[in-house]
């Protein structure tokens, strides 16, 4: 089997304020397999971000922090490294797109300024070469008149342009690893396909693998191959996107499940989880989930869970006692 | 029906395609259609102008003495009357111009760069860094501004260049402040955690991204700050710090003329008239500029 590109070992970024440690991402472990897509699901606040910020390093610190765990890009454990060394790593083998794309460009320069500036920073080469190649990426995230977007500022284009101006930029470099935080939250829902099919059809192109992080699992189940469902801070469930919609394990996959509406079921009401996603920090004993959970029992309460592997085919793993079918359990 | 009927099938109708624009020409455009401003902006240029060009627009002198002329009242000889020395007032306000604007755009252009990058260095990085600027702003604000400014040049010696020393260091944390607080707010935006997220140092981040994205405030601020900075600059040469006989600063002139307000009231009437149209025009201007370049503070 092929060396994972990205691989993440128990992973724990904390805030520090002055109640004390507030962990935000709490011993998350994952890898993403070159070419492959990789969503990473959960609602607001379950530390998604955190975790796509902790592999960029660039969790503002302080108040945060990295505490323990490794993040291993090609080998190279990215936690120690020195700052210029991520700085080089950073837009060349890794990239990032934001949620936001009316504002992840400076309002004060042309299109063409941004892309050349970002190309230059890791390729050498004369002004003309980065020009081509910033023209090429415009035609390569399917921007219309390429040329004329060049010489154009960014409030003269729309959010979608703007998203595809942001992709051209991230690949500018040839990452191998391409983190999307919430890409289209914030577009419209036929830009949202558009901008889906881009990523997936340069996913193919390309090679690049994504890491996808969202809260819609309609996105998940577009484009991605593997689901991880975060809850408070922890992995809850992982596996393959098909097993994820057909054969949820965790409750509160499940319950993500239910409450997405269904064209063919007439539904007066729509599904919701009973409460709230709990403060991060606030449950020190237990499963996080268990206020929530309906099947909640003596054990739930007592000890954490560890991520226990389903004894079907494939790589599925569940952080819930239900499935403890002793032996199975992975300890960490 | 009619109306909407396109007479001219050669001319469809399309809007005009939009050109390139940058922020910066939208506010000049915008900055074009404010009266104000413009009036603001053209008594400025018509000070400038006379700075200028002052040895060709004045018909005598700053110091040419004429014992027999001494207090005339203004005529067409002498459009603004003469002082007690006999000398042409007229042509002494337009010297006064080169002065007053000269230490106006030079302490504030001192005040400018040290403020700024001071507000930068405590805005970008923050901790100790922060706590250390800031709190020596603040002690420089707890001061009366004009105060210290004496206090400035009562150490230094009085002289228009310590006078423009002075003003220049009182009005740094104004610049400080300000930038601080922009910076801050900069920060958070998404394109410049995009700019890191693609491998981009620091400094450049500072100078590339954060900068150019504060330079409005530091802009509409400079040009509001040479406003005062002419009060003060006069307010110092009255008090006897600045500048010295026989420079004609209108603040100076102002206060050789003290004793003759009730005999020769002209020798202090114009002096004070240009004072308060180029404070004018700069005030003007600096509103003008704000509301072109931050349309949100318009009211």
């Amino acid at each position: 089997m092929q060396a994972p590109v990205l691989d993440v070992k128990k992973l724990k970024t904390s805030f520090f304020s002055d109640d004390g440690e507030i962990p935000a991402v709490d011993d998350i472990s994952f890898s993403v397999k070159k070419g492959e897509i990789l969503g990473i699901v959960g609602e607001s606040g379950c530390g998604k971000s955190v975790t796509s910020l902790s592999i960029m390093k660039l969790v503002p610190q302080p108040p945060g922090k990295i505490v323990s765990g490794e993040i291993l890009l090609n080998g190279e454990n990215l936690v120690p490294v020195s700052e210029r060394r991520m700085r080089q790593i950073r837009g060349n083998e890794i990239a990032m797109i934001f949620q936001e794309p009316m504002t992840s460009l400076n309002p004060l320069f042309k299109i063409g300024e941004q892309l050349i500036e970002a190309i230059k920073i890791h390729k050498k080469g004369n002004k003309k070469e980065f020009e081509k190649q910033a023209v090429d990426m415009l035609k390569l995230v399917g921007l219309p008149r390429a040329e004329g977007i060049m010489n154009e500022y960014p409030h003269q284009l729309s959010g979608g342009m703007r998203q595809r101006v942001m992709i051209a930029m991230a690949l500018s470099c040839g990452p191998k690893l391409l983190i999307a935080d919430e890409p289209t939250t914030a577009l419209d829902v036929t830009i949202q396909a558009q901008i889906l099919a881009l990523m997936k059809s340069l996913n193919e192109k390309l090679d690049t693998s994504i890491v996808m992080i969202t809260h819609d699992l309609g996105v998940v189940a577009d484009i991605c191959q593997r689901v991880i469902v975060m809850y408070a801070g922890k992995v809850v469930e992982e596996a393959s996107v098909l097993d994820i919609f057909k054969n949820p394990k965790h409750p509160y996959t499940m319950g993500l499940l239910q409450s997405v509406p269904d064209i063919r079921n007439k539904q007066d009401r729509l599904y919701s989880i009973p409460g709230n996603v709990p403060k991060p920090g606030s449950i020190t004993t237990g499963c996080r989930f268990a206020a929530r959970c309906e099947f909640v029992h003596d054990r739930c309460l007592a000890d954490d869970p560890p991520l226990y592997a389903v004894e079907e085919a494939g790589h599925h793993t569940v952080r819930c006692f239900l499935h403890d079918t002793g032996g199975n359990g992975h300890h960490d | 029906m009619e109306l909407s009927m396109n007479k001219n099938p050669q001319k469809p109708i399309v809007p005009e395609e939009d050109k390139a624009v940058s922020p910066w020409l939208e506010a000049w455009r915008s900055f074009r259609k404010n009266k104000l401003a413009i009036i603001g902006t053209s008594i400025v240029l018509f000070f400038i102008i006379m700075a200028i060009f002052a040895p060709l627009i004045a018909p005598s002198g700053i110091n040419d003495q004429a014992l027999d002329k001494r207090l005339l009242s203004p005529s067409s000889e002498h459009w603004f009357g003469t002082d007690d020395f006999g000398r042409d007032i007229f042509s002494r306000v337009i010297f006064g111009a080169r002065i007053s604007l000269w230490v106006g755009f030079l302490a504030v252009m001192g005040s400018l760069v040290v403020g700024s990058l001071l507000g930068i260095l405590a805005g970008y990085y923050g901790k100790w860094v922060d706590t250390i600027i800031s709190r020596v702003f603040d002690i420089m604000l707890a001061f009366p501004s004009i105060l210290l400014a004496i206090a400035i040049v009562a150490v230094l010696g009085p002289s228009l260049r310590n006078a423009l020393i002075a003003i220049a260091v009182i009005n740094i944390p104004n610049f400080g402040r300000l930038i601080r607080s922009r910076v801050l707010s900069v920060k958070q935006e998404e394109y410049i955690v995009a700019a890191r997220a693609v491998g981009m140092k620091n400094s450049r981040i500072l100078f590339r991204h954060v900068l150019p994205n504060s330079m409005a405030p530091i802009i509409v601020q400079g040009t509001l700050a040479i406003a005062t900075a002419i009060i003060e600059a006069a307010a110092l040469s009255f008090l006897g710090l600045g500048a010295e006989a026989p420079n004609p600063e209108w603040g100076k002139m102002l206060s050789d003329a003290r004793p003759l307000l009730t005999q020769a009231p002209w020798t202090m009437f114009f002096p004070g008239i240009a004072i308060m149209l180029t404070v004018l025009g700069f005030n003007l201007m600096g509103d003008g500029l704000r509301d072109a370049l931050d349309p949100r503070m318009k009211n």
